[in-house]
């Protein structure tokens, strides 16, 4: 217990929950909109592009001065928007392979800048390397002022342009003809996925500050029945597995930072496409088990139904045996669930021969029903 | 002079004469490219007020692409659009309009309700949410569709024929005098379709001009007064008894001729 109290008032501890907690909400929210558009990977492309200008600005601050590290990250984030922008309205090339080239040559010229740097021998006590996976302890209560008020600005503006920013992401077309400046709306947007990033690159890092964009999002979806709940949802499964990363790479000196963040998040991914009501996959097998089970049931009452009339007898014992060859093996869990619901029930006929099964008055009704014979009673 | 023109007048700020105030739409030299080969070429349209119009035309066309001219979402390489004699920016509270159904994600998560209220977000500009004045004209315009009792529903739950009275009820919303319609009767059920086009039927009757994206020759001359056919330029325009010929759906059609033995009228 002690023990507890002692780590939760832990100085670096209380900056990593706060700083998980920031950047949490502002990937969460700024997710939703990314996800709904389409555009997870664009978020990819934005982070990566984010290391040429980490190594950028701190090459012009000469140490590592959070502000100008994080504006050069913006500034080449933003630079690759324009070049994957650019790519896809002036050239053929599809959003993907736009994508796709604009981070690989982002990422190549950070990676070669961090080399550079590094090979100066300045890498390590600049603590540069650790914006590659990010890291947790890293993070200074200063930071945090920056990583917080980057995030106000960005969340300030998804609530001033809330309507704005949904019917673009929803319906663009339609948006437009109200006269809403659609391409300044999703210009915006964009950036504000690059400021999302930023808010990330020490904790997350850029390597895999994407997942922190997408993974919230695509769980929040799950569970969501309104934009509105989708995005604070999202801020909250940003937030839980913002914080239950962090707090256990610091456990343990050495592990990185990001990629546990992110298999946190991950996690939450998982449980919410397994779990969550209506849309998960749990619920869909169930649901088409039923569906299978609910027709194999109408089948084997229309096959008992048929060998009735076929026999000119309603009350025609049809073998179970009979039923199992016409249907494939095992009619008898139907069968039990049929007797369960009074279509069905056991006949005596002739004992030393297996069961036999006869419609009941409901299981023809319904047989008949099933086969077109006549109406239902509603129509 | 009909009572939406005179609207027009009165909407307009006196600084710049009218442009064929008398029509509801009035398109001069429009041309539109996407690439080097035009989509729409030459094009003058005239569609007077308080007219049900088809336009209609092979895939290809350009039918979206002439009504997302006039709505201004697509940039003309040339060319001159007027609405009741004033550019669409003046007068874009006047104007409703229903997009392709496809061209949205209806696993968006939202209800029914709050799509229909998107209607009205024009009217309330900037920084303002919708209240309850917005709700109740949504859950009217829903009534006159027929989909009152969906409100509620996710849209993701809906059904082809419902989506598309969902986005008409947003388009009513708008209490508009010109409606665009971009293919609404585009794979909805039979249903759907005769409501669509009786509430359409109303629309016009009250005055208002409707546009509508049709791709079904057979029911032209049933649903429609009015007729642009339409093949990267404008074959015919006019009254659907006069422009409705054999002659002119095979100018605008060419060689699919399958498509007129069967909605085709006799020579």
């Amino acid at each position: 217990m002690n023990g507890a109290l002692a780590f939760l008032s832990d100085y670096t501890i209380q900056n990593v929950a706060f700083g998980a907690a920031i950047l949490g909400t502002i990937s969460g929210v700024l997710g939703v909109f990314a996800v709904l558009r389409q555009q997870s990977l664009l978020g990819d492309a934005l982070s990566h592009a984010a290391l040429p200008g980490i190594c950028l600005g701190f090459l012009l601050a000469g140490s590592r001065s959070l502000p100008a590290i994080l504006a050069g990250a913006l500034l080449t984030g933003i630079l690759a928007a324009l070049v994957i922008l650019v790519l896809t309205s002036r050239t053929r090339l599809k959003t993907d392979a736009a994508i796709g080239i604009s981070l690989s040559v982002f990422f190549a010229a950070g990676v070669v800048l961090l080399t550079y740097i590094q090979g100066t021998g300045n890498a390590s006590q600049g603590g540069l390397d650790t914006f590659l996976f990010g890291q947790a302890a890293a993070i200074l209560r200063s930071d945090l002022y920056v990583m917080g008020a980057i995030a106000l600005v960005g969340l300030g503006i998804v609530a001033a342009f809330w309507k704005e920013f949904k019917l673009v992401t929803f319906d663009p077309d339609f948006a437009g003809s109200l006269g809403m400046p659609v391409r300044r709306i999703e210009t915006a947007l964009t950036l504000l996925i690059a400021l999302a990033v930023v808010v990330g690159l020490q904790m997350v890092g850029v390597v895999l500050m994407a997942a922190m964009v997408i993974a919230p999002a695509v769980a929040a979806r799950q569970w969501a029945r309104s934009l509105g709940a989708m995005v604070t949802l999202s801020a909250l499964a940003g937030i839980v597995a913002g914080a239950s990363g962090a707090l256990l790479s610091s456990l343990a000196s050495g592990l990185a930072t990001g990629p546990l963040i992110v298999l946190a998040a991950t996690l939450l991914v998982i449980v919410s496409l397994l779990f969550a009501p209506q849309r998960g996959i749990l619920w869909s097998v169930i649901r088409r088990r039923r569906a299978a089970h609910h027709l194999r049931g109408r089948q084997v009452l229309a096959t008992i139904h048929d060998l009735a009339s076929a026999h000119h007898d309603t009350s025609y014992p049809a073998e179970q045996s009979m039923l199992d060859a016409y249907h494939g093996l095992g009619t008898g869990a139907v069968l039990s669930r049929l007797e369960g619901r009074g279509l069905v029930r056991r006949t005596t006929h002739m004992p030393q021969e297996g069961p036999h099964w006869e419609l009941t008055e409901e299981g023809r009704a319904q047989a008949r029903e099933s086969l077109g014979e006549t109406p239902p009673e509603s129509a | 002079m009909s009572p939406s023109a005179d609207r027009a007048l009165d909407l307009q700020n006196g600084a710049e004469p009218l442009h064929e105030p008398g029509l509801a739409v009035h398109v001069e030299d429009l041309t539109v490219s996407y690439h080097e080969k035009p989509v729409l070429f030459d094009i003058d349209l005239n569609v007077p007020p308080g007219v049900m119009c088809a336009v209609v035309g092979p895939n290809g066309a350009g039918k979206s692409t002439l009504i997302k001219s006039i709505l201004g979402l697509v940039k003309p390489t040339s060319g001159h659009i007027t609405l009741h004699g004033l550019s669409y920016r003046e007068v874009r509270s006047r104007v409703g309009y229903v997009p392709q159904r496809s061209t949205v994600d209806w696993d968006f998560p939202t209800t029914v309700l709050d799509v229909v209220t998107m209607g009205l977000y024009g009217r309330l500009g900037w920084f303002k949410r919708p209240g309850r004045h917005e709700r109740r004209k949504a859950e009217e315009a829903l009534r006159l569709v027929g989909m009152e009792d969906f409100a509620r529903r996710q849209i993701s739950q809906l059904s082809g024929g419902q989506q598309q009275r969902v986005f008409l009820a947003r388009a009513l919303v708008q209490e508009a005098d010109v409606y665009f319609l971009d293919e609404p009767m585009a794979g909805v059920d039979a249903t759907t379709e005769r409501a669509i086009v009786k509430i359409l039927g109303r629309l016009r009757d009250a005055g208002k001009t409707v546009i509508v994206v049709h791709h079904d020759l057979q029911t032209v001359t049933t649903y429609f007064d009015w007729l642009v056919l339409l093949n990267v330029r404008v074959i015919a325009q006019g009254p659907v008894q006069e422009t409705y010929t054999a002659e002119n759906l095979r100018a605008a059609y060419g060689g699919q001729i399958a498509l007129l033995d069967r909605g085709a009228p006799a020579e």
